[in-house]
C-alpha cells in the first residue's frame, strides 16, 4: 500500500507536469518559453485579444463542435434506441459497424475523406470537417447513449401509452427527461473531441480554419508561442468550467428522478 | 453492459428498429466505404507530375515495400506503437488497481476526474509543452544541473525517438487507465475473499483471479493506445527531430507537400493492413490464453 501510494504520487506529478507549466509561461514576461522565468505580464493575453484570425478560428471551432455534437448525439440516440429496444437480428454486428471509426487511425480517416471529397467534386469547408468529426464522435455517442437507454425502464413508456399518452408526449415527458444525463454526456464528449481535433481537421480544412489548425500554424513561429500558452491556459479553464457544470447538472437530474437510481452507480 | 442486455429483452418491432438504425448505419458505412474504396483505387493509380495516370499498376506498393525509407518508417512506427502501448498499459495498471481497490467507492469518480484533468486542454499545446520539459533550457536539464549531476544541458533528450515515446505515452495515459479500471470494477470481490479463505496468498490471488479477469480491459487499453499512436503525425513532428519521424508523417507529406497522393494512399493502405494484423493478434492472444485456463 505504501509503495503503491508513492507510485501514485509520482504518477500524478508526471501527469500534471505539462499543464502546470501552462500558466507559468502564459504570465511569464519573456518571448522565449524557457526557464528561468522573468517576472510576470498580461501581454500574452492582450495579444490574444488583438489577434483577429484567432477570433475567427475560435468562432469556426465553436460552430463545428456544436454541429458535430448535435448531429452525433441525434444519430447516436437513434442507434442506441434501435439496439436496446428493437429485436434487430445481429444487433451486435450493427453495434460493431457503428464503433468501427474508433478502430481506425485518424490519419486514414482524414486522408480517405479528403480523397472522397475531391473525387465527388465538393469544396473543402467547415462542412467537410463536421462530416469527419461526426464520424469519429458517433462511436462515443452510441456507447454513452446505449447505457442511458439500457437503464431506462421500458415499462414506464408502455404504461404512459396505456394511460393514453401520445407518442410525442411519451418522448417529451418520459424518454427525453430520463435519458437526459446520457444526452448531455454525449453532447459534451462529442463537443470536446471535435473542438480539440486536429489530425482530421488539418486534412479537411478549406480556407476557413478551426482553432487547433490555427494553433498548429502558430507553433512554427517562436514569437507566437507565449500567446499559445495563454490560449492553452484559457482553454483549460473553460473546459474545466464546462465539465464542472455538466457534473452539477447530472447530479441535479439524478436527484430529481428516483427512477434514475442506477445511473448514480455509474458515477461512483 | 452485457448482463443488462440479457435482462431486458427487446420488445420493439423489427422494421421499426431497422428504420431507427438506418440513418446512423448509412452514415458510417458511406463515410467509411467511400474513403476506403477511394484510397484503394488511388493507390493503384500513379501520379505523373500534375496528372493522375489511371492505368492500374502496383508501382506504388512496389515503391512502398522496396524503398528503404518507407520500410524503415513502417518498422519504426510499429516498434514505437508497441513500446508506447507496453509502457502506457504497464504504468496505467497500478493506477487503475489503486482506484478500484484502495479508493472509497464514493471517491472513485473524483479520482477518475483527477486523472483526466490534464487532458482537457489542447492536444497540440500539451505535446508542445513536452518540448519545454525536454528542451535545452528545459525542466529536465535545469533540474539535473541544479542537482549537480551534469554541467552542460543534455541535447540528446529532445528531437529523437525516445522523446516521441515519452510524449505519446503521456498523451494516452488516461485512455489506458479507464478500460483497465472498468474491467477491475467488474471483478466480484467475493472471489478474492473465497481465495483468501481457501489459503491463497496475495500473489496467487493476483495471478489467478485478477489477471485473468482483467484481460479484456487490458486488450481494450492496448488497442486504444496502439491505434492512435500509429496514426499520429503531430508528436513526431514536434518532438521527434529528423530521426524521430514516423509513417504517418510520410503519409501526410505525400498527400500535401510532396503532392503524390497515390503513393500516400498505398502507404496508408499498407498501414491499415498492419494495424488490422496487430489488432487481431491482440485479440487472438487473449482468446487462446483464456481457453488455456480451462485446460482446453
Amino acid at each position: 500500500m505504501t509503495w503503491l501510494g508513492i507510485y501514485i504520487a509520482g504518477f500524478l506529478v508526471v501527469l500534471y507536469a505539462p499543464i502546470l507549466l501552462l500558466p507559468l509561461f502564459a504570465f511569464n514576461d519573456s518571448s522565449i518559453v524557457a526557464f528561468p522565468l522573468r517576472g510576470w505580464t498580461f501581454e500574452w493575453f492582450a495579444a490574444m485579444a488583438r489577434a483577429e484570425p484567432l477570433h475567427q478560428a475560435t468562432w469556426n471551432s465553436l460552430r463545428v463542435a456544436t454541429a458535430t455534437a448535435v448531429i452525433s448525439t441525434s444519430l447516436g440516440a437513434l442507434a442506441a434506441r434501435a439496439v436496446t429496444r428493437h429485436d434487430i437480428p445481429g444487433r451486435f454486428a450493427v453495434l460493431g459497424v457503428l464503433l468501427t471509426p474508433i478502430a481506425l487511425p485518424e490519419i486514414l480517416i482524414g486522408a480517405g475523406l479528403l480523397v472522397t471529397v475531391i473525387a465527388v467534386g465538393l469544396e473543402l469547408s467547415l462542412l467537410t470537417i463536421i462530416a469527419g468529426h461526426v464520424l469519429i464522435c458517433l462511436p462515443f455517442s452510441v456507447i454513452i447513449l446505449r447505457t442511458a437507454f439500457n437503464t431506462l425502464d421500458p415499462g414506464l413508456e408502455a404504461a404512459a401509452i396505456d394511460l393514453g399518452a401520445s407518442r410525442w408526449a411519451v418522448l417529451w415527458t418520459i424518454t427525453l427527461p430520463l435519458t437526459l444525463p446520457g444526452i448531455i454526456g454525449s453532447v459534451l464528449v462529442a463537443f470536446t473531441i471535435s473542438f480539440d481535433e486536429f489530425i482530421i481537421a488539418f486534412f479537411l480544412a478549406g480556407t476557413e480554419t478551426t482553432l487547433p489548425v490555427y494553433i498548429w500554424s502558430q507553433l512554427r513561429f517562436p514569437a507566437r508561442i507565449p500567446s499559445v500558452m495563454a490560449l492553452g491556459t484559457l482553454l483549460l479553464l473553460v473546459s474545466l468550467a464546462l465539465l464542472g457544470t455538466a457534473e452539477i447538472l447530472r447530479r441535479i437530474s439524478v436527484r430529481r428522478s428516483p427512477t434514475n437510481a442506477p445511473l448514480t452507480r455509474i458515477g461512483n | 453492459m452485457r448482463s443488462s442486455d440479457l435482462m431486458q429483452r427487446p420488445t420493439g418491432r423489427r422494421w421499426q428498429g431497422w428504420l431507427l438504425a438506418a440513418p446512423p448505419l448509412l452514415y458510417v458505412v458511406l463515410l467509411l466505404a467511400l474513403p476506403m474504396a477511394g484510397m484503394l483505387l488511388l493507390s493503384v493509380w500513379t501520379q505523373t507530375y500534375l496528372d493522375l495516370d489511371r492505368t492500374l499498376s502496383l508501382a506504388n506498393y512496389r515503391e512502398a515495400f522496396t524503398e528503404p525509407v518507407y520500410r524503415i518508417l513502417m518498422l519504426r512506427s510499429v516498434l514505437v506503437a508497441c513500446l508506447v502501448t507496453a509502457i502506457t498499459v504497464t504504468l496505467a495498471f497500478p493506477v487503475a488497481y489503486f482506484v478500484s481497490f484502495h479508493v472509497q467507492p464514493a471517491r472513485k469518480s473524483l479520482w477518475l476526474f483527477m486523472i483526466t484533468i490534464p487532458f482537457w486542454t489542447s492536444y497540440l499545446v500539451r505535446i508542445f509543452l513536452w518540448k519545454v520539459i525536454l528542451g535545452y533550457n528545459g525542466i529536465v536539464n535545469g533540474s539535473l544541473i541544479g542537482l549537480g549531476l551534469i554541467d552542460e544541458p543534455l541535447r540528446v533528450i529532445l528531437y529523437n525517438l525516445s522523446a516521441v515515446i515519452v510524449t505519446l505515452s503521456h498523451a494516452w495515459m488516461p485512455f489506458a487507465v479507464l478500460p483497465i479500471f472498468v474491467a477491475l470494477e467488474t471483478i466480484d470481490r467475493s472471489l478474492l475473499e473465497a481465495a483468501r479463505d481457501l489459503g491463497d496468498g496475495k500473489l496467487r490471488r493476483f495471478w489467478r483471479i485478477i489477471v485473468p479477469l482483467v484481460r479484456p480491459g487490458l486488450v481494450g487499453a492496448c488497442l486504444i493506445v496502439f491505434i492512435p499512436t500509429i496514426g499520429d503525425y503531430v508528436t513526431p513532428r514536434l518532438v521527434g527531430g529528423p530521426d524521430g519521424l514516423l509513417i504517418a508523417n510520410m503519409i501526410e507529406l505525400q498527400f500535401r507537400k510532396a503532392n503524390n497522393p497515390p503513393l500516400g494512399a498505398a502507404l496508408a493502405v499498407t498501414t491499415l493492413i498492419i494495424v488490422a494484423m496487430m489488432a487481431s493478434l491482440f485479440l487472438v492472444m487473449t482468446r487462446q490464453r483464456g481457453a488455456n485456463r480451462y485446460g482446453t
